[in-house]
């Protein structure tokens, strides 16, 4: 079974009126369990666009994505996915702990199984000492860090990233980068990640999958082989720079 | 602490401002082209504060009961009304902004409307009100002066909630929505966990409005329907003795203003626990 299939998507908005846009064309995508693929290229080439589609936040105008052997719209309501977005989008009159425990409220989860669950999760992503704080009180990484324990929250098969580091000065994101992967091979969990960022998709990903605008479409799909766990000798690899040479081609040639 | 000292610096400011612009005020005020720009500055239009204090303590009429006491009797009248009046309204407010949240169509149909009744004189409304309510009833119990009053109270006081509460509801980030609808969270529980505690800092501030708007509203609706035994009436009532003891309609005006702190103060109060996450602003870094 694959963690996401998709195939033949096309997204055009407002069809048929003078603000008409092909946002995604004929895009194919096939993802494996555990898999981390990112997905980079400009503005507008409907990455964000594709991911949204994956967590039926949106509706494709033709073609079908399954989410875990599922049609998206039941996945989405199994909640077989987690999503964390580039503002880390904590709820402000919420504690760390209870922004972590929203999603298995709206579960029904007993009170208990919540606190154990969002020890566990904060614990994970290293914040266990500021469930009782607020969002405000918290640095942007922290708050992201945050944002990604709650997407986990349920134990999702999926986790799906929005440019959630985007935000980040680069020392943190860095460090936010090692954690992600390391929580990812902790917890079996594959991952879609949207980036702008040619290193971070590298260093993250064992598949780098490159857009093109106008209309977006998927022109290449670079394998990463590098060692792992991936590390600091990693990022100062000759073939980390290989890798960056591909996708930095292969992003070139698309535009 | 510092508080109540701030309220009393704030106090003694405007006592010091009252007595300083009487002593180098123009006792019959200065007019500019035909036209009074200050007011008169004499003891009949601006009686001294102590002579405003003074006049709570000695009686109402010679023989009766000390003016303070029908001052306090009447703004607690008054209070009761205003009371019901913001109540009522502020429950009217919430669910207009949730229809229009819910209902794009009910926005563009009702807000047009929500805002023109706010332009509709108020003395225009009240005999209105007091004319079709006139022959109402609940059961033996027959309609009342002082029920008019309130309606005019909560007519006042629905609008800002209304409009402040739509702006709340609609302030949650798409991000928010999106991350409800992908945990299937429907339109309700998205209302109960997203948008109504993202609309609390827009509701206190309408509630604040809504207060005072309450306040003006049973206030002039006592004047404007001739209830008798609230403050609105009292003012009325003290201001035809103006000429002959005039510290005596300021203290009716001081139990008007009185009635709008307390109002005021009751909805902080209401503030105090609902916005506990805003008043801490130590951020940790790591």
């Amino acid at each position: 079974m694959t963690a996401v299939s998709i195939q033949a998507v096309s997204q055009v908005f407002n069809p048929g009126h003078t603000g008409e846009v092909t946002a995604l064309s004929d895009v194919d995508l096939t993802v494996a369990p555990g898999e981390f693929v990112s997905l980079i290229g400009p503005s507008g080439c409907g990455k964000s666009t594709l991911l949204r589609l994956i967590a039926d936040l949106i509706t494709p105008t033709s073609g079908t994505v399954e989410v875990n052997g599922k049609p998206a719209g039941k996945a989405r309501l199994d909640q077989e996915y987690g999503i964390a977005f580039q503002q880390a989008g904590l709820f402000e009159w919420r504690t760390v702990q209870r922004n972590v425990e929203l999603p298995l409220e709206l579960r029904g989860q007993s009170r208990a199984e919540r606190r154990s669950r969002t020890a566990e999760m904060l614990e994970l992503v290293g914040l266990a000492d500021f469930a009782r704080h607020y969002p405000a009180q918290l640095s942007g990484g922290m708050q992201q860090r945050v944002a990604i324990a709650r997407a986990l929250a349920v134990h999702p098969p999926l986790l799906l990233m929005d440019e959630p580091f985007g935000a980040l000065d680069e020392m943190t994101r860095e460090r936010l980068q090692t954690e992600l992967l390391a929580i990812c091979a902790k917890t079996g969990t594959s991952t879609i990640f949207v980036t702008h960022s040619i290193s971070e998709a590298v260093f993250l990903s064992n598949r780098v999958v490159v857009m093109s605008p106008r209309p977006g479409r998927i022109t290449a799909t670079v394998d990463i082989d590098l060692p792992s766990p991936r590390d600091e000798a990693v990022r100062q690899s000759p073939a980390f720079f290989d890798a960056v040479t591909t996708v930095r081609k292969a992003l070139r040639a698309a535009a | 602490m510092r508080r109540a000292l701030s309220v009393v610096i704030g106090l003694l400011l405007m006592v010091a401002l009252w007595e300083g612009y009487k002593a180098v005020g123009n006792p019959d005020g200065t007019v500019l082209f035909g036209t009074r720009v200050l007011p008169r500055a004499d003891d009949l239009s601006m009686p001294h504060v102590w002579d405003m204090l003074s006049r709570f303590g000695r009686p109402e009429l010679t023989g009766g009961r000390p003016v303070w006491q029908a001052v306090l009797s009447a703004t607690l009248f008054t209070l009761g009304i205003t009371a019901l009046g913001f109540v009522a309204g502020a429950a009217v407010g919430l669910v207009l902004a949730v229809a229009m949240q819910r209902f794009r169509i009910v926005e563009r149909g009702l807000l047009p409307y929500v805002i023109l009744s706010q332009t509709v004189p108020l003395v225009a409304l009240a005999p209105l009100i007091a004319g079709w309510s006139g022959n109402l009833s609940f059961g033996a119990y027959p309609w009342q002066d002082w029920m008019t009053v309130a309606v005019i109270s909560a007519y006042l006081s629905f609008f800002p909630v209304a409009v402040g509460m739509l702006r709340g509801l609609q302030s949650p980030h798409a991000s928010g929505v999106e991350l409800m609808r992908s945990y299937a969270a429907g339109w309700w529980r998205t209302l109960i966990k997203l948008r109504f505690p993202a609309s609390l800092p827009y509701l206190f501030p309408a509630l604040r409005l809504a207060g005072a708007a309450a306040v003006v509203g049973a206030v002039v609706g006592e004047i404007s329907t001739g209830t008798r035994g609230g403050i609105g009436r009292l003012i009325l009532e003290y201001s035809r003795e103006a000429t002959s003891d005039p510290a005596k309609v300021y203290t009716a005006m001081v139990g008007a203003a009185l009635l709008g702190l307390v109002v005021a103060g009751l909805v902080s109060l209401l503030e105090l626990p609902l916005m506990r996450h805003r008043r801490r602003v130590t951020v940790v870094t790591m």
